[in-house]
C-alpha cells in the first residue's frame, strides 16, 4: 500500500513540476511585472507532496514495512527508533528522495523570498531548477525507486549494520545534503541571470543568503563527518583524504570562493562573470562529487553498495547539465572591466579565490588522475594523503597571512599605515611560536611557518574584536569568528601532528609495554553479551609516569551476529587538554592482540575551532535577518 | 613586483621540499603511507588484517636492516606494484599530477597580476 | 578567434573527461598483482618444515623446467578445494615441480593436513611469520606462482586453483 501511494506521490511531484514548467514558460510572456499566483500555488503543492512522499517513506521504516524492498534491504525491527528513522536517508534511494525535497524547498523559498527582484530572472531560476528536479524524479523512478514493492514480503529486514547506528551519522548526511543539493539553486539563478540579462549587484543579493545557506551546512556536515570518524572508525585520525571526503570538499572550496567574491559583486559591482561561472561550477561539482561515490568507479571506505546503472544515469544528468551551462554561458557572456587596485579590500578576496581555486584543482585532480591513468594506460596508482598534504599544506601558510591582513584594506584604495600593525603582530607571532618551539620541544622548519602564520592571524582576530566591541559595530564579527576559527584549526592541528604520541604494538594479556612517559598494562580480557552484539573487552591499565595518574582504559571487539560484522570500538578519554585513544585488534590464531595507543594533545579544540569556522557563518545568517 | 613573484616561487619550493624531507625514518609514518591491498582504502597503519600485520614485520625487519623509507617502498613497489604506496612518485607517468596544480596556481597568479597591471595603467592615464 | 579556440578546448576537455569517466565505471576496481608476471621471483631461503637443517633457495629451482610455488595453510578452507588440481599436475606433466609455503600455521596441524587430503609438493617449506610471502608478492591465502627454468613468473594465481586455471596451466608447460 505505502508502495503505491509513494509512487503516486513522486508522479503527481513530476507532473506538478512539469506544470510549473509550463506555467512560468508562459508566464514569461505576459507584459505584467508579478509572477501569476497560479505558480505559487503549483510550487506550494509541489513542496507539500515531495514532503509527504518522504514522509511515506519514514512512515514505512518506522513500522518496519518489508513490502518496500528498501525498507527491507535497510532496516530492522530490532533497530531502535531514532536509528529506524534515520535509515530512511543512510541509503542510496532514500537520499535521492532527500536530495528531491530539498531541491523541490530551496525552489520555492527562493520564489518566495525574492518578490524584490526582476520576474524574468525569477521565472527562468524556476523553470531551470524544476528542470533540474525533473532529472533526479526521472532517475528516482526509473533506477533508484525507494518505493519499489517486493513480494511475497519478507518477515526480517536485512539492516541493521552496527556501523550505520551512530547520531552523528544519523545528520551527517541530511547535513551535507543541504549543502550539496541547497547550491542548485543559485546554479539555476546564474542560468537566469544569464538568460534574463539580470545581473550585478542585484543578482548578488538574490542569491546571498543561500550561498551562505549552503555553505554552513556543508561546513557543519564535513564537520560532523569529521567527528564520527574518529571516534567510531578507530584509527584516531579524522581526515583521510579518502575520496568520498574529497568529493565534499569540491564543493566547499568553490562555495567559499564564491561567498567571497559575492562580497566584491554586492559592494562594487564586479567580478560578476567569475561569480556566475563559481556558481555554475559549485553545483557541477556536487554532481560530479555523487558521481564518483556512488557509481563504483572508486574504491573507498565510504562507498554505497555501488551500481554501474547509477552510473550511467547520473553520468547523464552531468553531462546534459555541463553541455547546457556551457553553451549558455558562451552564449550570453559579456566581457567586463575589472578595476582592481593592489592595496584593496577586492584584490585581497580576488587572492582567497586564486587560494581556493588552487585548492580545488590540487583536490580534483588527486581524485580524478588515479581514473584517468587507469583507464587510458591501465595503470593503477594510489593518490592518498602524502600528495594532498606536499601540495596543499605550504600553501597554506600564505594564506593565512593573506586571511589577517586582507580585511584590514579598505575598498579601493589603502594606505600604508596598516603596515605598522601588521609587523608589530608578526613579531608577537614570532615570539610566541619561538616560545612554544624552546620549551615543548623542536620541529621543522615549515611547522615552524605554520605555528607563526596560524598565531598571526589569530592575534590579528583578536585585536579586531576588540576593535568591534570598543566601536560597538557587530557586523565584522561573524567574519573575525570564522577567520579565528580557522587560524585555530590549522593551530591546533599543528600542535596535534607535531605533539602526538602514537605507538603500534603487539601484547598479550598479563603483559606491559613501556613507552616514553606512559606504560600501558594488559591486565585482562572480558567477554559481555550485549543485545545483538558480543564483546570482548580489553582491560588496561595507563600509567602516566610525568604526573603518576592512571587511568583506565577498556577498548572492545565487537561481534555482531545480524548482519555477521566485527567491529572495533575504540577507548577515547577525551579531556580538554588531550585526548587519550586505544584501540584493539586480535592477531590471527595468536594470543596476541595489536595495540594502537595515541596521545593526542587539544584534539578537542580541533572540534571546536572548527565549529567556530561554521559559526561565524551561521551569526552572519542570523544578523543579516535583523 | 618581479621581486615578489621570485619570493613567491622560490618559497613554494622550499616549504614543499621541506615537508617532503620531515619525518624520515619513522616507522608510523611509513605504515601510514602504505595501502592494506585487501581492504577498502585503509592504510597498513589503519588496517586490522592479517596483510597488514605481515607487511608491518618486513618493514620493521628492513628498517633494522638500516634501509631508508624509498628504499623500503621501492622493495614493496617492485612486489605489488605502484598502487601500494600513497604517495605517487615523481616519475614520468605522474607527472601531469605533480604538474597542474602548480601550473594553475602560476596560471591563477599571473591573471591577477595582469588585473592589477592594468588597472595600474588605466588609472595612470 | 582567441576566445574561439578557449571554447573549443573547453568543450573537447569536458566531452574526453565525460568520455573516461563512462569508460571508467566498466573497469574493475580490484586491484591485483597481474602486473607481477614477466619479472623474476627474488632471492629467498626457505627452510624444510620437518627438518630445520634442510632449506632450498631460488638457485635450486633453476633445476626445473617449470615450478609452481603454492602458498597454503590448514586453517585456510579454499586449500582444501585446490588440493586435489595440486595433486593432478604432478601426476599429469614430469616437467613441473611443486613448492608447497606452509604460511602462518602450526607444524602439526600443516603435517596433519597433508596427511588427509595427500602430499602433491617437491618440498614443504615453512613461513611461520609471512615475511617470505611478501618476498612473493602474496597478500592472500591459497596463492600460486608458476615459474620457469629462468625464474621468470608466468602466472599468478590469487585464490584457490580451479578447473579452468587448471587448464591453463598445463596449457603454459607443454
Amino acid at each position: 500500500m505505502l508502495s503505491n501511494i509513494g509512487i503516486a506521490l513522486v508522479i503527481l511531484v513530476s507532473i506538478l513540476s512539469s506544470l510549473i514548467i509550463y506555467t512560468a514558460s508562459v508566464n514569461l510572456k505576459t507584459s505584467k511585472q508579478v509572477i501569476s499566483k497560479n505558480i505559487y500555488t503549483l510550487s506550494l503543492f509541489q513542496t507539500t507532496f515531495t514532503a509527504l512522499s518522504f514522509f511515506t517513506l519514514i512512515i514505512g521504516f518506522i513500522n518496519s514495512d518489508f513490502s518496500l524492498i528498501n525498507v527491507y534491504e535497510n532496516s530492522h525491527t530490532a533497530k531502535p527508533f531514532f536509528y529506524k528513522i534515520a535509515g530512511t536517508w543512510g541509503n542510496h534511494e532514500g537520499s535521492l528522495l532527500l536530495w528531491i525535497n530539498i531541491l523541490v524547498i530551496f525552489s520555492y523559498l527562493f520564489l518566495i523570498f525574492n518578490h524584490s527582484h526582476d520576474k524574468k530572472f525569477r521565472l527562468y531560476t524556476l523553470i531551470i531548477q524544476n528542470t533540474l528536479i525533473l532529472g533526479f524524479l526521472f532517475f528516482l523512478l526509473l533506477n533508484s525507486n525507494p518505493f519499489n514493492s517486493i513480494y511475497p514480503i519478507p518477515l526480517e529486514g536485512l539492516g541493521l549494520n552496527p556501523i550505520l547506528q551512530d547520531p552523528a551519522l544519523a545528520i551527517h548526511p541530511p547535513l551535507l545534503y543541504v549543502g550539496f543539493v541547497g547550491c542548485s539553486i543559485y546554479f539555476s539563478a546564474a542560468m537566469a541571470s544569464l538568460i534574463s540579462g539580470y545581473g550585478g549587484k542585484l543578482f548578488a543579493k538574490s542569491i546571498k543568503t543561500w550561498v551562505k545557506i549552503s555553505w554552513c551546512f556543508q561546513t557543519l556536515g564535513i564537520i560532523v563527518g569529521s567527528i564520527w570518524a574518529y571516534y567510531e572508525l578507530g584509527w584516531g585520525g579524522f581526515w583521510f583524504w579518502d575520496p568520498v571526503e574529497n568529493a565534499s570538499l569540491l564543493p566547499w572550496f568553490a562555495i567559499t570562493a564564491l561567498m567571497h567574491s559575492l562580497i566584491v559583486l554586492e559592494k562594487r559591482n564586479t567580478l560578476y562573470t567569475w561569480v556566475i561561472i563559481l556558481c555554475l561550477s559549485v553545483f557541477i561539482l556536487s554532481v560530479t562529487g555523487t558521481f564518483l561515490v556512488r557509481s563504483g568507479i572508486l574504491n573507498s571506505v565510504h562507498t554505497f553498495a555501488s551500481d554501474p546503472s547509477r552510473g550511467i544515469y547520473i553520468l547523464l544528468y552531468l553531462s546534459l547539465m555541463i553541455f547546457s551551462a556551457l553553451i549558455i554561458f558562451f552564449l550570453k557572456y559579456k566581457k567586463e572591466t575589472n578595476n582592481f587596485n593592489l592595496r584593496s579590500r577586492e584584490t585581497f578576496i580576488l587572492a582567497n579565490n586564486w587560494f581556493m581555486v588552487f585548492f580545488l584543482v590540487t583536490v580534483l585532480i588527486g581524485i580524478l588522475y588515479p581514473i584517468f591513468l587507469d583507464v587510458l594506460t591501465n595503470v593503477k596508482i594510489s593518490v592518498g594523503p602524502p600528495f594532498f598534504n606536499i601540495v596543499i599544506i605550504p600553501l597554506v601558510i600564505p594564506l593565512m597571512f593573506l586571511m589577517a591582513i586582507g580585511p584590514k584594506f579598505g575598498w579601493i584604495k589603502s594606505q600604508n599605515k596598516i603596515l605598522y600593525k601588521i609587523l608589530i603582530l608578526i613579531c608577537g607571532a614570532i615570539v610566541i611560536n619561538l616560545f612554544i618551539f624552546y620549551f615543548f620541544g623542536a620541529y621543522s622548519l615549515l611547522s615552524n611557518l605554520i605555528f607563526i602564520a596560524a598565531i598571526f592571524l589569530i592575534l590579528h582576530s583578536f585585536s579586531d574584536i576588540i576593535k568591534s566591541i570598543k566601536k560597538k559595530v557587530r557586523f565584522e564579527l561573524p567574519r573575525i569568528i570564522s577567520h579565528l576559527g580557522f587560524g585555530l584549526l590549522v593551530f591546533f592541528i599543528g600542535i596535534n601532528h607535531q605533539f602526538s604520541i602514537e605507538e603500534d604494538f603487539n601484547l598479550k594479556v598479563g603483559e606491559v609495554k613501556k613507552m616514553n612517559n606512559y606504560e600501558i598494562n594488559f591486565e585482562e580480557l572480558k567477554t559481555k553479551e550485549n543485545k545483538n552484539y558480543k564483546a570482548v573487552i580489553g582491560i588496561f591499565k595507563l600509567i602516566n609516569h610525568r604526573n603518576n595518574l592512571t587511568q583506565n582504559l577498556k577498548p572492545e571487539i565487537r561481534i555482531y551476529s545480524n548482519p555477521e560484522t566485527l567491529t572495533y570500538e575504540a577507548a577515547i578519554k577525551t579531556k580538554i587538554t588531550s585526548d587519550l585513544y586505544l584501540t584493539m585488534s586480535n592477531v590471527s590464531r595468536s594470543d596476541y592482540y595489536n595495540i594502537k595507543f595515541q596521545h593526542k594533545p587539544f584534539m578537542i579544540w580541533i572540534w571546536i575551532s572548527a565549529l567556530m569556522i561554521a559559526l561565524g557563518g551561521f551569526i552572519q545568517l542570523i544578523l543579516k535577518k535583523k | 613586483m618581479k621581486i615578489k613573484i621570485f619570493f613567491f616561487i622560490s618559497y613554494i619550493l622550499i616549504a614543499t621540499s621541506a615537508y617532503t624531507s620531515e619525518n624520515q625514518n619513522n616507522l608510523l609514518e611509513v605504515y601510514k603511507n602504505l595501502r592494506c591491498l585487501v581492504c577498502q582504502g585503509q592504510s597498513i597503519a589503519d588496517s586490522n588484517s592479517d596483510f597488514a600485520a605481515t607487511i608491518k614485520l618486513v618493514v620493521q625487519d628492513q628498517f633494522k636492516e638500516g634501509k631508508t623509507e624509498d628504499e623500503i617502498y621501492k622493495f614493496l613497489t617492485s612486489k605489488y606494484g605502484e598502487w601500494i604506496v600513497y604517495q605517487p612518485s615523481f616519475s614520468k607517468n605522474n607527472f601531469l599530477l605533480w604538474f597542474l596544480p602548480y601550473a594553475v596556481l602560476i596560471f591563477g597568479g599571473f591573471i591577477i597580476f595582469a588585473i592589477v597591471r592594468k588597472t595600474k595603467y588605466n588609472r595612470v592615464n | 578567434m582567441k576566445n574561439n579556440i578557449l571554447k573549443i578546448v573547453i568543450f573537447s576537455f569536458v566531452i574526453f573527461s565525460l568520455l573516461v569517466f563512462w569508460q571508467g565505471l566498466k573497469k574493475n576496481n580490484n586491484y591485483d598483482t597481474k602486473n607481477l608476471i614477466g619479472s623474476k621471483i627474488s632471492k629467498f631461503h626457505l627452510i624444510e618444515i620437518n627438518n630445520i637443517n634442510q632449506y632450498i633457495s631460488e638457485e635450486d629451482l633453476k633445476k626445473n623446467k617449470f615450478t609452481l610455488i603454492n602458498f597454503f595453510a590448514s586453517w585456510c578452507a579454499p586449500c582444501r578445494t585446490e588440493h586435489k588440481y595440486l595433486l593432478s599436475l604432478t601426476s599429469k606433466n614430469k616437467d613441473i615441480k611443486i613448492v608447497g609455503i606452509n604460511f602462518k600455521d602450526k607444524k602439526k596441524n600443516a603435517i596433519n593436513f597433508l596427511e588427509e587430503l595427500g602430499n602433491p609438493y617437491n618440498f614443504v617449506g615453512k613461513d611461520e611469520d609471512g615475511k617470505i610471502s611478501i618476498l612473493f608478492g602474496i597478500y592472500g591465502i591459497p596463492e600460486s606462482i608458476l615459474i620457469d627454468s629462468d625464474l621468470t613468473i608466468i602466472k599468478k594465481i590469487v585464490g584457490p586453483i580451479d578447473n579452468i586455471q587448471y587448464n591453463e596451466i598445463l596449457k603454459l608447460v607443454q
